[in-house]
């Protein structure tokens, strides 16, 4: 084979996997085009149709929210508060329930799996409704301990999921091996058994997070205006006609599933990619 | 160990299951109301606007879930293989979006003065924005499906790429060393081994779009509303008396996805041996 052969090998090569990458490249870019104008709205003084670019560029949505009027330090401190409590107390219910699932085998397995299941399987418009009458009785309703509560019916089976999988995959014998050497059943736990699912927790909590941010309605619902979260305030935004208002709150409320979803791809990234380093420099986040 | 979970799920989701359906039957003795009567159910069931609503909700969520399945397999098939990490990272992102931003985005990027009329009117194929056809606030709703798209079409991407990595491509050159074509080959060796991983994963989407509440209120028309936000219209009258009129109108919903949970379910277990 001639080196010129060889050349156009080496090029073909190179060429079928540009081509590979073309379906990847186009969808990435349509699952990034409605972000785009959020963006460009956020920071944007003027922008009148059809130019295709901000004619000049402002600071006054971010400002505008820096006044004390909009409420939006108290919806982001109230979305916070409500999100860290929300994936606290999913992960302390699901947990134990994520061992059972994924660690044993028992009689009805297949039915708690099902229960698990059914919040993400029927909308939970219905429940929330329902649950709103019994609340109001237990004085829950109108409180950031309501909202709290009826976020963790669709956070709790996603971090159920999540974690029962994490154990599915686990065998339990370097567990077996420590109480052999002799430690407690909680040092075991303590010591090697959180350590190895420490990723997959990470995820599951960073989901119950997220689930809990997102929320609108079931939130409106149970807190009946009196709780207000960073949603609420985009919502009304998005319902009124400032743009350049709307987009820098898209912003602030973007940030968290933007960093989650890194946090995530970092978590499961597989270790064997990991090795290569000159992979690890060029796609690390931030220096692409 | 389950306790906890049971707990929360059986006690918030089952009980608020349970005070719904009570409600409809106009049970709420909180409020007096104490006789166990039928007269909401019996009205939503005959009221030809809620029918409507039903229709422009299962048309919203089928529409969606038909477009992001179809979409996701092509795009899992194609993306089998690729190495391009950040294209791929990018590609999870409107999973952790919210549905309220993304319908925010759909807006600002389809609205009759949004970036893609711009492009269109710089293009010289329209003046004003008015010229553009409505894609948000439209009979069609459009601007809803587009949302749901764009929210649902990555998640069942990622669930169809696993459920390929699940599968050896071995089996597939065998067929195609036997002379299938590449449509015998997706038709009967790829799409039997993902069917009921993906029929679930398309079951998911249709559950949520049909029942959400968010991107319909912010783009659709007002009349008729989904079912959901029509839901929320009657709970939010002051008029005690449409409260088991909302309470079944939601209970529709969950009745809806329910059953369909179910017959999903049974196909899945007869066909594809699960």
């Amino acid at each position: 084979m001639s080196d010129l052969d060889r050349e156009m090998g080496t090029f073909l090569i190179l060429l079928r996997n540009k081509i590979r990458n073309v379906p990847i490249s186009i969808a990435a870019l349509l699952a990034l085009l409605p972000l785009v104008p959020v963006a460009l709205w956020s920071v944007s003084g003027s922008w009148r149709f059809p130019a295709l670019w901000p004619e000049a560029w402002s600071l006054r949505g971010f400002r505008h929210l820096a006044e004390p009027g909009t409420r939006f330090a108290e919806a982001l401190a109230t979305s916070l508060g409500i999100a860290v409590a929300v994936t606290a107390a999913s992960i302390v219910v699901a947990l134990p329930a994520g061992i059972a699932i994924g660690a044993h085998r028992f009689r009805l397995r297949n039915l708690v799996i099902l229960i698990v299941l059914l919040p993400i399987l029927v909308p939970p418009l219905a429940v929330t409704l329902g649950i709103h009458g019994a609340f109001i009785q237990l004085g829950l309703a109108d409180t950031a301990v309501g909202v709290i509560l009826v976020h963790l019916v669709p956070a709790v089976p996603y971090a159920v999921l999540i974690l029962a999988s994490v154990f599915a995959s686990r065998s339990g014998e370097i567990e077996a091996t420590a109480r052999t050497l002799g430690a407690a059943p909680w040092q075991a736990f303590l010591h090697v058994t959180l350590p190895q699912i420490a990723p997959g927790l990470a995820v599951a909590a960073l989901l119950a997070f997220l689930i809990s941010w997102s929320q609108y309605i079931l939130t409106v619902i149970i807190g009946g205006g009196s709780v207000l979260t960073l949603a609420m305030l985009l919502f009304s935004a998005a319902s009124g006609n400032d743009p350049v208002v709307t987009g820098a709150l898209a912003v602030v409320f973007a940030l968290p599933a933007v960093t989650a979803l890194l946090l995530v791809l970092r978590l499961l990234r597989p270790r064997v990619d990991r090795a290569p380093a000159l992979d690890r420099v060029r796609w690390a986040p931030g220096s692409n | 160990m389950l306790a906890p979970a049971l707990v929360v799920i059986g006690g918030l989701f089952g009980g608020g299951l349970a005070d719904a359906l009570a409600q409809s039957f106009g049970w709420f003795p909180a409020l007096g109301m104490h006789d166990l009567e039928l007269d909401a159910w019996r009205a939503v069931l005959r009221d030809p606007a809620i029918l409507h609503s039903l229709l422009l909700t299962l048309y919203v969520a089928a529409t969606t879930t038909a477009i992001s399945t179809i979409l996701a397999v092509a795009l899992a098939l194609a993306l089998r293989g690729s190495s391009a990490r950040l294209p791929m990272a990018i590609l999870h992102l409107p999973i952790t979006i919210p549905y309220l931003l993304a319908a925010v985005g759909i807006t600002l990027l389809v609205s009759q003065s949004g970036l893609l009329a711009r492009v269109i009117a710089n293009l010289g194929f329209i003046d004003e924005p008015r010229d553009f056809p409505p894609l948000v606030y439209d009979p069609y709703a459009i601007g809803i499906i587009l949302t749901y798209v764009w929210k649902e079409t990555p998640f069942i991407t990622l669930i169809t790429l696993a459920l390929l990595r699940g599968a050896p491509e071995e089996l597939e050159q065998v067929a195609r060393t036997l002379g299938a074509t590449r449509r015998q080959c997706l038709r009967h060796v790829i799409l039997p081994r993902i069917m009921s991983g993906l029929l679930a994963a398309a079951f998911v989407a249709f559950a949520f779009t049909f029942g959400a509440f968010e991107v319909p209120l912010l783009l659709g028309e007002t009349s008729p509303p989904t079912l959901p936000v029509l839901a929320w219209y009657e709970y939010q009258s002051l008029d005690l008396a449409d409260r088991p009129t909302a309470m079944a109108v939601a209970l529709i919903i969950a009745i809806v996805t329910g059953v369909l949970a179910v017959v999903l379910l049974r196909l899945s277990r007869r066909f594809f041996n699960v």
